[in-house]
């Protein structure tokens, strides 16, 4: 239980020793590594900040622009919306139209056809008529339907209103020739028949020249210069295609 | 039976005396110092460090945070001082555990230097810290009559370190040496571990009790300076 004072003073040196070397090779590079590692540890976490904040701006910066992105979207969709709208109207319009020229080209060749097909219509059925009233009046007795013919334009002629038969009478007073154009070969008893009836009726003989027209349909023509006297069984057709015009118009109206 | 390793003398010159407790200490020494030198050599002060690093780091953070927690406020300038203290004692109370192995805080002499040292320390901080007027202030506080009383005091502390370190480690190398001859099986290998308890709290204990001398005259010695700087400062 003594105590050796060498021992004592050996031991204070010892510590002290021990104090400078463990400060050297321990605490102040421990303590160094750790301020350093704290320093990084602080200068990242500042870093990171720095970086959040910006990323945040960034952020803030990206919404933004997005925003802006959306309405000016927007607004371009709009205006693609409407000038959609107004293409829509002007293809609209433009159909319509090509639409109502269809139509009236459509309408206009409809009534070519229908005037084409009445034409045809009445060229028939004069020919049907004539057909049958021939037949029919050749099944009738003796009776021959040219000679019919003549008599109803003789008929026709000295029934003539005063005006007519002055112009007819110049026409024989100026010595024209009178022609005479009929859907068949007139017989020559018609053929005198009518110029005696005419120079009964005028009291003056001219020249006639005979000429045959089968567009006239079973009908009798005297043509001068100055004067024009007919009839034919277009006129009684062109009763019948006025009527029957006049009732298709009241149908469409009614 | 030999009660102190100082009693085992290598050689002998007059005075000076080369005994098992100055040879021990040595080479403690030399183990910490090369384990320190071994670790820190490599010390890296990235995010991932080696295990060992990690295990003196801890260690060291944890003595500063004590020192810190008794109230010292700058830890950095006392660790040197307070951390050998408690490493050193730890050290030399753990390798206990070696068969054969005694202890240098065994030794009364031993003990007597780390508390002379500590003695010595606790004014020279406190002058350090608050200047020798300052310091030698605290000894008159609460008033003057105090002060053979705070000499007292001082003394005796110093003392109670020294024994009571003493006392511990050699106590438990005498029990364990008592037990081996009553109960040579069982029992020493209990009290060696109780020894090793023992041990670390002394070394906490001694490392702590200086600390908190400091403390006591660095405060003291702070508050003697900022009162006689109050005035002066005042008139200005």
């Amino acid at each position: 239980m003594n105590i050796n004072w060498f021992t004592v003073i050996a031991q204070i040196i010892n510590f002290l020793v021990l104090v400078w070397l463990l400060k050297r090779f321990l605490y102040k590079p421990v303590l160094t590594a750790i301020d350093e590692r704290d320093k990084k540890i602080a200068s990242q976490l500042e870093n990171a900040a720095a970086k959040k904040a910006e990323a945040e701006k960034e952020y803030d910066k990206f919404l933004q622009k997005n925003d802006i992105f959306d309405k000016e979207r927007a607004a371009q969709m709009n205006s693609v919306y409407e000038e959609a709208d107004l293409e829509k109207q002007r293809l609209y319009h433009g159909i319509r139209e090509e639409a109502t020229a269809l139509r009236k080209k459509y309408e206009a060749s409809l009534k070519q056809r229908e005037k084409d097909l009445t034409v045809k219509l009445k060229r028939r059925t004069k020919e049907e008529v004539f057909a049958i009233t021939e037949k029919t009046l050749a099944d009738l007795a003796d009776t021959k339907l040219d000679q019919q013919v003549v008599k109803v334009f003789i008929n026709k002629i000295e029934n003539l209103d005063k005006d007519n038969l002055s112009k007819l009478k110049n026409a024989f007073n100026n010595n024209e020739i009178i022609n005479v154009t009929s859907a068949f070969e007139l017989s020559p008893i018609s053929k005198s028949v009518l110029q005696k009836t005419l120079k009964d009726i005028t009291g003056l003989e001219t020249d006639f020249q005979y000429s045959i027209d089968p567009e006239l349909i079973s009908g009798v023509e005297i043509n001068t210069k100055s004067y024009q006297l007919s009839w034919n069984i277009e006129a009684y057709l062109e009763v019948l295609k006025n009527n029957s015009i006049t009732k298709d118009n009241d149908n469409e109206s009614a | 039976m030999r009660l102190s390793p100082d009693e085992m003398i290598f050689w002998e010159y007059g005075f000076v005396k080369l005994n098992l407790t100055i040879v021990t200490t040595w080479a403690l020494m030399l183990l910490m110092v090369l384990g320190a030198w071994a670790i820190t050599r490599g010390l890296k002060s990235n995010i991932k460090t080696t295990r060992w690093q990690s295990v003196l780091e801890m260690l060291i953070i944890m003595i500063r945070d004590q020192i810190k927690e008794v109230g010292l406020k700058d830890p950095e300038k006392y660790i040197g001082f307070i951390g050998t203290l408690f490493l050193f004692i730890a050290t030399s109370n753990l390798l206990s555990i070696i068969p054969w192995y005694e202890p240098p805080t065994g030794s009364l002499s031993t003990t007597v230097a780390l508390a002379i040292s500590v003695f010595i320390a606790v004014p020279v901080f406190g002058i350090a810290e608050g200047g020798l007027k300052g310091y030698l202030k605290s000894y008159l506080q609460p008033n003057f009559i105090m002060l053979p009383f705070n000499i007292i005091s001082e003394i005796s502390r110093t003392l109670a370190l020294a024994v009571r370190l003493f006392g511990n480690i050699m106590s438990g190398g005498l029990i364990v040496s008592v037990l081996l001859s009553i109960a040579p099986f069982f029992f020493p290998i209990i009290m060696s571990a109780l020894g090793l308890l023992t041990g670390m709290i002394q070394a906490y204990i001694f490392a702590i009790l200086a600390g908190v001398y400091i403390t006591a005259a660095t405060q003291d010695a702070k508050v003697k300076k900022v009162q006689a700087n109050a005035p002066r400062s005042g008139n200005n």
